[in-house]
């Protein structure tokens, strides 16, 4: 999350970057130079030092390095030996040298070898990097590098945060500042200032807050002080309760809009039909497969991807369905078991067909940068963005499958012909095309589940196995033909599962889950919700 | 035995073949390896193999077809069976494990296990081991009958909640804490009953043993189907309310019917599990229990000896098709089934009886 | 009517027996027993066509012996059973010289029973969790000591990691490793409350709770590393949400064991750059041998874009020790080939000579590398020398008096130092 803040300013900066090395032909040459030479010879555990030296010397062009390299874009021409700045590593592409900003063509690629770092050095340049943004104009900014160097008691940098405390204006920046400061002087000596700081401390959700009072805990065990510290302790770890409590319901809901997604689409088919439709998970599993499709055909513009691939999906799978209606389940009306083995038959043809054309190999699908990042409630609590966005997606399909059923003609006709199709026949509907339409509808939905999980998970040959059992149990828990029945069903099985787990572990969670609905099948024979009406009696 | 089998003349051939099977194949895998009769034991234990899955497929037919209840749960009885014949083969072992134990499996010294857990005590008796393989499936079957019958639990439901059982019961053997080998299960068996699994004469006894196997059940089947017992479980079949009104006690037939199917699923599991060297979660896996059912629609459903027919088709060809098209096998299996299911819906013995017919 | 039954019958019978009608014709042949279909068939459908290609190539040299090699593939399609009915009919039934085959532990020790009752020569190329060492199984890719201790160490001295996650997916593999892991970082000093160890079953999707407790437990002040046994198809949600929740590589860093190239491309890497795997191979290594492979690899599988991992280093490295033993003794014999192949030295593609060892592992570097944007690793460490790799784990109370070596006059996969005897030999 500090990272992703960091980014930003990333950018920033590295717009201003050709500004500030016109400044370094002119000022000190020959000492970038130096610090050039040093840092394309020199081995992981050189760079430390060089860039370290570099960060005394000049804090905002080490700074401007520490960026490139962590964005993987410093490299040097090895025949020259000189650092250049590459996007994109490409024959043809641009390179653009540091010390002057002149532009050069890559001939060969081979030419150009990156300035590697390892994980050591990218958090070290983080922190550093975090540290140089105390002073940055955005307060934003100014908060990610305090919570960045939180913990540390460097006397010199809690000399320099003193001292741009007392220049800060913005409260929310002042109160980061405090709490740096209050970590730092619980080691301090004098009482009234330690009682001060456990006061602040005990205010704060930030984890450093709270590891520093344990600490405190234990190194002074025998102060006056040491009452207080523990209350400290004790109301941060009611709030971290609390808020875990909070998140492990976010973790069951956006779990349970998973199974909602992935079953909304059986209960039309399955669920309205009476289709035992074991090629559903392949469904889905082409709507992920048309979501990396589509990704390829517009590889720059990754953000609109999923924006078109959501109706992509519907289409390519609501045509598979309806082809596999019409030339398979359609001769299998009356007979629902048997519509089991086809179905079973074209899922096996609709995973060798998907390993055949794209190989067995898992593709890659890129989450957008839209759908990435974190909503900070509290550093106790932050929620995934892209969950969010995934139960939010599952409560609009979910509408818009109830509207079309509820409110369209083609749902009235749906209904009419499940309930009693001769009779419908006899009123003028043409349950032919109805029974194409639905089926066409509830294999369109389960398509677009596909490019809510290839967001989430693997997309493969596989992955429609994964879902085929959860999906029959969230149709059938929750009553079957009735799609208010799926999405308590899919929800709260979700939030029960994630209640259970931590206590029981993943595995035994689950298999809690599935004896708890063989029981409750018992109890209620027909699900939550059942179907009433003589449609249910067969 | 003859009365079983009047005018049941799929079940006589059936029961004919078994025989002369029994009979023809040790003979023929005695001849020298150059004649060209000649059958390697290889081929032995792959027919040996065959005929546990059509045992399997029996039970299967006997609920589907007869009962009406679509079991999508029937390689857990199968599993379970197998699971009790691989405890016995285990302890078996004895110290010739890699580690040497004396007591413990392979696998238990490896996760530091002390002593034999309580429930695997008593797997070096035979006699408990073969109990235990009816008893297992048996008792478990006749709990989730117990409690799915009575509340009238049927249909799409019944076949979800057993997949569900299936299901559970993979995820609780995959975990190492049970105690059953997790994901590697039991293998590296060595002698069963004192004789060597590796010598020629064990496989072939093992051979006849899952032919006698599934004679019995077969005519057990039968029997079952052709009594009056049997009328009256067709009659709930194809009208449960009907039956009961007439006073039937629908709940119990379902639930005997059931349980014997179980504890034939669980004798077929014991018999696969030593000629293919190896019991493992993966037995339970859902898929396993459409196939099986797949198996019975592709023989037709209903006659029990079509169920055979089926299961040996259908593994005959995966054995096949595996080796002659390893790439695009799953297309042929695949659209094997989907043609079935359209042009046969009585399955094979349905069209052999249609040639018949005319 | 009834004949016309019987025939069929009768005809299924025969093509059962059928099989051995085969006539030998003056080829060598190789089985490669990979599974094509299932959940298996996205890691080893590689390995297949890999085996393939070596084949091609011996062949282009002049074959073996004066012969040529024919590749017997077959499908074991992800069924453990079925693997060993598989390796019993390319044995019986097609008479191959070797095979070369299994990815997971469970169908390598489901063949393991049937090729020593047949006595033949088995190439296994995939990491696995040791304690094992069969007279007929050549373990060609890494144990235990090859990947995960060399891990450990480069987490512990390069980057100050005082706290331990040792999460893995429920099977012997993750177990294992993890359980040497624990006694191994315990015997550093790390206390048992800063180790975590966490099982998820096959295939697990939602990571949610365990990600978020992953970051609570790295929140508490000392710098926290993830050693990661989670295999295949559970990666990638794994993955996924550790970026969703925010997890960087600087903040908790992730090793692990079942994460090579081919499972990085069907990955999203931008947010993955900086996680580390520690393997013996990796296709980014600067080698003439390597730059060679991965050029027939490209003409072979006519794809610019596909790579190349660890188990396929694995089976050049067997391949060409096979080939080697079989050219020292002038037969592909099994019992030959098993005596002439011990000490065979031959070049690995990382620019050093592996040798196979009297316990049946090879010798090997281990490299940990970092993840980088494109999906390929770039090496931060390597061993300074070759690791042996061990049959039987000192860590573990079980084995640790156990070794294996079968060289004349041991010749025993499990000598019990302490005792004296030889246990658990099939023959």
């Amino acid at each position: 999350m500090l990272y992703q803040k960091l980014i930003k300013g990333l950018h920033w900066s590295i717009g201003c970057l050709l500004l500030v090395l016109a400044t370094i032909t002119q000022a000190g040459e020959a000492e970038f130079l130096a610090h050039e030479q040093a840092l394309i010879k020199a081995k992981f555990e050189q760079k430390e030092h060089i860039m370290m030296a570099w960060y005394k010397a000049d804090t905002q062009q080490a700074v401007q390095l520490m960026e490139l390299m962590l964005a993987s874009e410093l490299y040097y021409q090895k025949k020259e030996k000189r650092l250049y700045r590459v996007t994109d590593a490409r024959k043809g592409a641009v390179a653009a040298r540091l010390s002057d900003g002149e532009s050069v063509t890559i001939a060969k690629k081979r030419n150009f070898k990156r300035v590697s770092i390892n994980n050591h050095l990218r958090a070290l340049f983080r922190q550093y990097i975090a540290r140089a943004g105390l002073t940055a104009v955005e307060p934003q900014q100014r908060i990610a590098a305090a919570e960045a160097i939180m913990g540390n008691t460097d006397p010199d940098l809690i000399a320099t945060v003193t001292d741009l405390l007392a220049q800060e204006t913005d409260a929310e920046v002042q109160a980061a500042f405090d709490l740096v400061l209050a970590v730092a002087t619980l080691q301090s000596k004098d009482k009234d200032q330690q009682e001060a700081a456990i006061k602040t401390l005990g205010e704060s959700l930030q984890p450093a807050a709270l590891n520093a009072l344990k600490q405190f805990l234990q190194t002074y065990s025998e102060s006056d002080l040491a009452p207080l510290a523990s209350q400290a302790v004790d109301r941060i770890n009611g709030k971290i309760d609390f808020y875990n409590g909070v998140e492990t319901l976010y973790f069951g809901l956006s779990l349970g809009s998973v199974l909602v997604l992935a079953g909304i689409g059986l209960a039309i088919t399955f669920g309205v039909m009476g289709v035992i439709n074991m090629a559903h998970g392949e469904l889905i599993m082409i709507g992920a497969y048309t979501t990396y499709v589509i990704q390829q055909l517009m590889p720059n513009h990754i953000g609109w991807s999923l924006l078109v691939a959501v109706p992509a999906a519907f289409v390519v799978s609501g045509l598979v369905g309806i082809l596999l209606e019409r030339g398979v389940i359609r001769f299998l009306y009356g007979r629902p078991l048997e519509t089991l083995l086809a179905t079973f038959g074209i899922s096996l043809i609709l995973q060798q067909a998907v390993r055949s054309i794209f190989s067995p190999l898992n593709r890659s699908v890129e989450t957008p940068a839209w759908m990435a990042g974190l909503i900070d409630i509290n550093p106790l609590l932050s929620l995934t963005q892209s969950r969010m966005y995934i139960i939010a997606f599952c409560l609009l399909v979910f509408l818009l499958l109830l509207a079309i059923m509820k409110r369209t003609r083609l749902g009235l006709q749906v209904r009419a012909v499940s309930q009693n199709r001769n009779m419908a026949r006899a009123m003028g509907v043409r349950s032919e095309w109805v029974d194409a339409l639905t089926f066409g509808l509830g294999s369109g939905v389960a398509g677009i589940a596909g490019v809510a999980l290839s967001q989430l998970t693997n997309v493969g040959p596989n992955m429609g196995q994964a879902y085929i059992i959860d999906s029959f149990m969230v149709v059938v828990f929750g009553g079957v033909g009735n799609l208010w029945g799926t999405l308590v069903a899919g929800l709260s099985l979700g939030v029960a599962n994630k209640l259970l787990e931590p206590w029981a572990g993943a595995v035994l969670a689950k298999i809690l889950v599935l004896i708890f609905i063989i029981l409750f099948i018992q109890k209620r024979p027909r699900g939550l919700f059942p179907q009433r009406g003589r449609a249910a009696e067969d | 035995m003859i009365r079983l089998l009047n005018q049941d003349r799929g079940g006589q051939l059936l029961i004919g073949s078994l025989l002369l099977a029994i009979i023809l194949v040790p003979i023929l895998n005695a001849l020298p390896d150059s004649s060209s009769l000649h059958v390697p034991t290889y081929s032995v234990s792959l027919l040996g193999k065959y005929l546990t899955l059509a045992l399997l497929a029996v039970a299967v037919d006997l609920v589907w077809g007869y009962l009406g209840i679509l079991t999508l749960g029937h390689a857990a009885f199968f599993a379970l069976g197998g699971y009790a014949m691989g405890m016995y083969l285990m302890r078996q072992i004895g110290d010739r494990g890699v580690y040497g134990d004396p007591n413990l499996p392979d696998f238990m010294v490896f996760l530091n296990w002390q002593e034999l857990p309580w429930f695997w005590q008593g797997f070096d008796q035979f006699w408990l081991a073969a109990l235990m393989i009816m008893l297992v499936p048996g008792v478990l079957a006749f709990v989730f009958g117990y409690l799915a019958f009575r509340s009238r639990v049927s249909g799409v439901y019944l076949s979800i909640i057993t997949q569900a059982m299936t299901y559970a019961l993979m995820l609780a053997f995959y975990r190492n804490e049970m105690g059953f080998g997790g994901n590697n299960g039991l293998t590296d068996f060595k002698d069963i009953l004192g004789f060597s699994l590796q010598s020629e004469q064990t496989k072939i006894a093992l051979f006849i043993a899952s032919a006698v196997a599934l004679i019995v059940g077969y005519l057990l089947c039968r029997a079952i189907t052709t009594s009056r017992a049997g009328k009256a479980v067709v009659a709930v079949r194809d009208g449960e309310s009907r039956a009961r009104f007439m006073g039937y006690r629908v709940e119990n037939i379902k639930l005997w019917v059931f349980t014997f199917s179980a504890v034939l699923a669980g004798v077929a599991g014991a018999l696969y599990v030593p000629q293919v060297g190896i019991i493992n979660p993966n037995e339970f896996s859902p898929i396993n229990s459409i196939e099986v059912v797949v198996w019975v629609a592709v023989g037709g459903r209903a006659t029990l000896y079509g169920a055979v027919l089926g299961a040996i088709l259908i593994n005959y060809a995966k054995s096949y098709f595996t080796v002659e098209l390893p790439d695009v096998w799953l297309f042929a299996l695949g659209g094997l089934f989907v043609l079935v299911t359209l042009l046969l819906p009585r399955g094979v013995t349905g069209l052999l009886k249609r040639k018949e017919a005319k | 009517m009834f004949n016309n039954r019987f025939l069929q019958c009768a005809t299924l019978v025969a093509a059962v027996s059928a099989s051995n009608l085969v006539l030998a014709a003056d080829t060598i042949k190789v089985g490669v027993l990979h599974s094509l279909s299932g959940t298996m068939a996205i890691s080893e459908t590689t390995l297949k066509d890999t085996m393939l290609m070596l084949i091609e190539e011996q062949n282009k040299k002049g074959g073996l012996l004066g012969k040529q090699l024919e590749p017997v593939v077959v499908d074991p399609a992800s069924n453990w059973p079925l693997f060993a009915e598989k390796a019993r009919e390319l044995i019986e039934k097609d008479e191959v010289a070797a095979i070369f085959g299994c990815w997971t532990s469970v169908s390598r020790k489901s063949i393991l029973p049937v090729v020593e009752e047949l006595d033949s020569v088995v190439f296994y190329p995939v990491q696995y969790e040791g304690e094992e060492s069969s007279k007929n199984v050549f373990y060609t890719g890494a144990a235990p000591n090859q990947q995960a201790i060399p891990a450990v160490d480069y987490l512990m001295d390069e980057l100050g990691v005082e706290r331990w996650v040792l999460a893995g997916t429920d099977y012997v593999y993750p177990r294992t490793t993890n359980k040497i892991l624990e006694a191994y970082l315990q015997d550093s000093g790390v206390a048992a409350e800063d180790i975590m160890i966490n099982y998820t079953p096959f295939g697990h999707s939602d990571w949610q709770s365990i990600v978020s407790d992953i970051k609570k437990f790295g929140a508490e002040g000392k710098k926290t590393a993830v050693v990661s046994t989670i295999n295949g198809d559970a990666n990638v949600p794994f993955y996924k949400e550790l970026g969703a929740q925010g997890i960087s590589s600087a903040d908790i860093p992730v090793v692990a064991f079942s994460v090579g190239e081919e499972e990085l491309s069907g990955m999203d890497t931008g947010p993955l750059v900086g996680h580390l795997a520690a393997w013996n191979y990796f296709m980014s290594v600067d080698s003439e041998a390597n730059d060679e492979f991965i050029d027939n690899w490209h003409a072979f599988i006519q794809d610019e874009d596909r790579v190349t991992n660890d188990p396929m280093e694995a089976h050049y490295i067997g391949f060409n020790m096979w080939v080697k033993a079989v050219e020292k003794a002038g037969t592909t014999a099994a019992p030959a080939v098993q005596d002439a192949i011990i000490g065979v030295s031959v070049p690995n593609l990382t620019g050093g000579l592996s040798s196979m060892m009297p316990n049946h592992h090879i010798s090997k570097p281990v490299l940990i590398g970092e993840i980088q944007d494109d999906g390929q690793f770039e090496v931060v460490s390597s061993t300074d020398g070759l690791v042996v790799g061990d049959a039987w784990s000192d860590f573990l109370p079980g084995s640790k008096d156990l070794i294996a070596d079968w060289r004349a006059p041991l010749s025993c996969g499990n000598y019990n130092v302490e005792t004296g005897k030889c246990s658990g030999q099939n023959f």
